[in-house]
């Protein structure tokens, strides 16, 4: 239904400031619909910013940000949810003192469409029948690799084109992080396209299609995550001595 | 002294050596000082009530009992009717706290500062009750056809008090968003002088009455072994709707659920595409319609009201949210009723048989005794979470 031609969320030369800090440097990156993309980088790098600026918490100073062919700069974070792009934020930030249904429900909160919610619901006791066991219980009580599963699933609640994941695996026991990657993957083939932002890029890039890496603000790194994994610079700055490919 | 001694010998040893012991040491003994003088006030709270609710229940078996007369005199005792009316008194005014209770507790919960205007609210819906209920009782209607007017007075102050805390959300506190939290808690108290003000200057500085209740009304009527006067019975029954009607826009509604996810995380809350500005112009709103409730109540309970008003009871429903753990609606309602309760009962129950003079005049007083005690025993309130560090803040 999508022209794979046509990205479905896009970054035109943008430059973001907070004050008189320049964090964004002529960044310029787009996803194609149906793609599995991460983007890597250091601490304070700009990864994050670059979340928020696709999503509209950060207003770029200079550039354009584009969902689906439509210029959206200037449009609010619920404007760009409402058309198909949404995010798991970094560490999960569920309402803890609501219910997991509530939780669910709140990511659907701009749907109007009542059977489409409760099928998307479904999909998603599918996907994970844990977050059915718990779905009364308050969300603070769960453990983290089930509160990774209701942030996921709520952000599937509004039904989304493109999904942004803020460091995952990020908070999550070790044994929780390959599952977790594994479900991403499965996400992912449900036709969802999927951007996420890492520090594990092992683990990043071994799932994705493609990669940037992002140093103080600018992509120093654009290439397939195959090249990405084979790069000597990459290899040495993130994939430590050690990186087995 | 034999203790802070120790401590030099301890420091002398190890001084120039390392100076943050000196410092740990002196630190850890005034903690220990300001605990043991805090624990000596819970035992003397405790003490107070243990000793009065004895010489109570000794009174109540024997009034001519030893211990009675030479702690008092004059103490008359206190038959159980008396104690049942208090008591009605106490929950009937309990229930207006609150009411006004919820106003500061859901600001607080979605804005984290006290909003010392919200008195002001309420004041605001008992002069408007006070013009609406005269002007209908100009026309004859009052008398004849109580009810309906009373549901048109409450209509009224609900929208006056609405208005008046959405526009002083707007004006004074919007452009405050993001600032420190004191400095909204310093605004508030400033458009709480400056409502007062307005009262003033539109409706004058002197005492204005509502217009007398009917007969049938103010009778005393059983219900469930008390005798209780018909028009608490209105007051507490106005208060149960109110209650459940907030609670199920809270806890049942679409509004309700962005309410609390607001109050929770107002980043995460834009990101499910929540409205927050709008989502906090309607708790205020909903905070003031329950002050507007509560300043009919108050009329219908004193029939007087001046531009003070809101003071007192606002100061106290506020503890009472505090009581009952800030943040929390249930324990707003329940803090106010516990509140209500204690200072109209405990000045007779436990003050008295102690041979405290004057004791009806005292109920202010304790009714911040009890904010006092909670505070000490239990700070998160009786139905508070602990705050989270970043709401210390």
């Amino acid at each position: 239904m999508n022209n794979p031609a046509v990205p479905l969320l896009e970054l035109r030369d943008v430059n973001t400031h907070y004050g008189a800090v320049h964090i964004l440097k002529d960044v310029d990156l787009a996803i194609y619909p149906g793609e599995l993309v991460c983007l890597l980088g250091g601490n304070a790098s700009g990864k994050s910013t670059t979340l928020k600026t696709l999503l509209g918490m950060v207003t770029p100073t200079t550039g354009e940000v584009v969902l689906d062919g439509e210029v959206v700069t200037h449009q609010s974070t619920s404007y760009r949810v409402e058309r198909g792009a949404t995010m798991v934020p970094e560490n999960r930030r569920l309402f803890k003192r609501l219910s997991v249904r509530e939780n669910l429900e709140l990511g659907a909160y701009l749907r109007t469409d009542r059977d489409g919610i409760a099928n998307d619901l479904e999909r998603i006791f599918e996907l994970f029948p844990r977050v059915k066991e718990r779905i009364n219980q308050k969300s603070g009580t769960l453990s983290g690799g089930e509160q990774q599963m209701v942030a996921m699933g709520r952000a599937l609640m509004s039904n989304p084109r493109v999904l942004l994941m803020d460091e995952p695996s990020m908070g999550l026991a070790p044994a929780l992080v390959q599952a977790n990657f594994e479900l991403i993957q499965q996400i992912h083939e449900e036709g969802v396209a999927i951007f996420m932002v890492e520090q594990n890029a092992n683990m990043a890039l071994s799932i994705a299609d493609r990669g940037w890496v992002l140093q103080t603000g600018r992509v120093v790194l654009d290439d397939s995550a195959e090249a990405l994994l084979a790069n000597p610079d990459l290899r040495a700055s993130y994939l430590g001595e050690a990186g087995q490919g | 002294m034999h203790l802070g001694g120790l401590r030099c010998n301890s420091t002398t040893v190890t001084l120039g050596t390392d100076v943050a012991t000196t410092h740990d040491a002196k630190r850890i003994s005034r903690v220990l000082w300001v605990d043991r003088f805090l624990t000596f006030i819970r035992l003397a709270f405790v003490v107070v009530i243990a000793v009065g609710l004895f010489a109570f229940i000794a009174q109540q078996i024997d009034p001519q009992n030893p211990l009675a007369r030479w702690l008092n005199p004059d103490a008359t005792g206190l038959t159980a009717p008396q104690f049942k009316g208090l008591l009605v008194t106490g929950l009937a005014q309990g229930a207006m706290y609150g009411l006004i209770a919820l106003g500061y507790s859901m600001v607080y919960g979605v804005l984290g500062f006290i909003n010392f205007a919200h008195g002001e609210v309420f004041m605001a819906g008992a002069m408007s009750g006070m013009i609406t209920s005269n002007k209908l009782a100009d026309a004859g209607l009052w008398e004849d056809a109580f009810l309906f007017c009373l549901a048109f007075v409450v209509i009224t102050s609900i929208l006056i008090s609405t208005a008046v805390a959405v526009i002083m959300e707007r004006i004074a506190y919007r452009p405050l968003r993001g600032a420190p939290r004191l400095i909204p808690l310093i605004t508030s108290i400033g458009v709480s002088f400056f409502l007062q003000n307005v009262s003033v200057v539109l409706l004058g500085p002197g005492a204005k009455s509502y217009p007398s209740l009917p007969t049938w009304l103010s009778q005393k009527r059983s219900l469930l072994g008390f005798e209780i006067e018909g028009t608490k019975l209105v007051v507490l029954l106005t208060a149960a709707v109110s209650m459940a009607g907030l609670w199920f826009l809270v806890e049942r509604t679409k509004t309700g659920k962005a309410m609390r996810a607001v109050a929770e995380d107002k980043e995460i809350a834009a990101l499910m595409g929540i409205d927050v500005n709008r989502t906090i112009v309607t708790t205020f709103a909903v905070g003031g319609a329950m002050a507007g409730v509560a300043g009919i109540l108050w009329g219908i309970l004193f029939r007087s009201v001046i531009h003070t008003t809101g003071f007192l009871p606002g100061i106290k429903a506020f503890s009472a949210a505090v009581v009952g753990g800030i943040g929390n609606l249930g324990g707003a309602m329940a803090g106010g009723l516990s509140l209500g309760a204690a200072e109209a009962t405990a000045p007779l129950v436990l003050l008295e048989p102690l041979g405290v003079d004057g004791v009806s005049q005292l109920r202010d007083a304790v009714a911040f005794a009890v904010l006092i005690f909670v505070l000490l025993v239990r700070p998160s309130g009786l139905f508070g979470e602990r705050l989270s560090e970043d709401d210390r803040a």
